[in-house]
């Protein structure tokens, strides 16, 4: 809306969650973190990816929600489920291929990245990517982002289904496209995160 | 009836109905939620409560219009049972005025309240008539004896000035 445009890039997430801390700070979720952070092969690595809700074009959490609890705004973000609404059926959870909703037990409520609505709307950057040392996640505009060795993309691909997202992921530059065959990548031999597409 | 509900854009390889109602996409929802009902009638009302103010105002501040004085007929130009037309108060306004006894004149205006057809005078009957849907009026008061018309035909109020009979006011 403002020409900003949101950018993951794991290779360069340190692990300190400072994004986990600022997005607590949120007021359209005060006290809850909705970052997704994970360690990566954590035997044998210290190698950590945070990254927030990638914001889908045709968004798997909200076409599976039975209630009509999620909604994506004309801007393109994919809120938390509606409280009046959510039934607290975990489909979301269990459907989006990220791995992105959050079910909150207490609240019986969905709840997910949301790009700090409050923020974004009005033009002011995300609180993680403003406070991102490494900037792993970074909120800022296209031309910015094209200095930088990786390129971003937005197509995904989950065995045959592709999603094309509104936050971009940071690639090797000769890749199109990101593809994950969930399958493959549960074979310890032969997992890698980016993988070409057949 | 999908057909009603679909839009005008129909075909075979369209969304289920319930995706279209229910669309993930805020913008294309379709469905009104509580909070837009609320919001409908509280304008509505307020629209009409606004409107009401008005239409209090406007009676408040109206003058009667003011009519001219018209010669219309001397004394016993016509014959009892005669008529003679006019135009009361502009040109355009077309009036039918009916000696109904020695001394009696009757003015209505000829615009029957139906839908605007001329009315005649019909002597046999003793009744004003509108050809096209058959609507009677009393030529005593105006008021109507059948058909469809629902208000009685504007009365114009004659006065005797010496010879000449004067057209006043218009009643109704």
């Amino acid at each position: 809306m403002f020409g900003y445009e949101f950018y993951v890039d794991p290779s360069r997430c340190i692990g300190c969650r400072s994004c986990l801390q600022a997005c607590e700070e949120c007021d359209t979720h005060r006290g809850k973190s909705m970052i997704n952070f994970d360690f990566i092969e954590r035997k044998e690595s210290i190698r950590s990816a945070a990254y927030v809700c990638w914001h889908c074009d045709e968004p798997t959490c909200a076409q599976v929600c039975p209630a009509d609890a999620i909604k994506k705004g004309e801007d393109g973000i994919v809120h938390s489920s509606l409280k009046p609404r959510c039934i607290a059926c975990n489909n979301c959870v269990l459907a989006c291929p990220f791995g992105i909703p959050k079910m909150m037990i207490p609240e019986q409520q969905m709840m997910k990245c949301d790009m700090c609505y409050d923020r974004t709307s009005i033009g002011k950057r995300p609180m993680c990517a403003t406070v991102c040392p490494s900037q792993a996640l970074s909120y800022v505009r296209p031309e910015e982002i094209a200095s930088r060795r990786e390129k971003p993309t937005n197509i995904f691909y989950f065995g045959s289904q592709k999603i094309t997202t509104k936050v971009y992921m940071m690639a090797p530059a000769e890749r199109e496209a990101i593809a994950l065959d969930v399958v493959d990548y549960m074979w310890e031999e032969n997992h890698e995160l980016v993988a070409a597409r057949q | 009836m999908n057909w009603l509900r679909r839009g005008s854009s129909g075909g075979t390889a369209r969304e289920p109905l319930w995706k279209e109602e229910f669309s993930v996409r805020t913008a294309d929802e379709r469905y009104v939620t509580r909070r837009q009902l609320t919001k409908f009638l509280v304008l509505t009302s307020l629209g009409m409560f606004v409107g009401n103010i008005w239409i209090l105002i406007r009676s408040l501040v109206y003058k009667a219009p003011v009519y001219p004085r018209q010669p219309v007929a001397q004394v016993g130009e016509i014959p009892v049972g005669g008529v003679k037309l006019f135009s009361y108060p502009t040109k355009d306004d077309h009036c039918i005025m009916i000696r109904t006894g020695e001394d009696e004149y009757v003015g209505y205006s000829q615009k029957c309240t139906h839908l605007s057809c001329a009315v005649y005078y019909s002597q046999a009957e003793n009744r004003l008539e509108c050809p096209c849907h058959k609507g009677f009026f009393s030529t005593k008061d105006g008021a109507v004896l059948q058909g469809p018309p629902s208000r009685p035909l504007p009365r114009i109020v004659l006065e005797a000035r010496g010879e000449q009979l004067v057209a006043v006011e218009v009643k109704g």
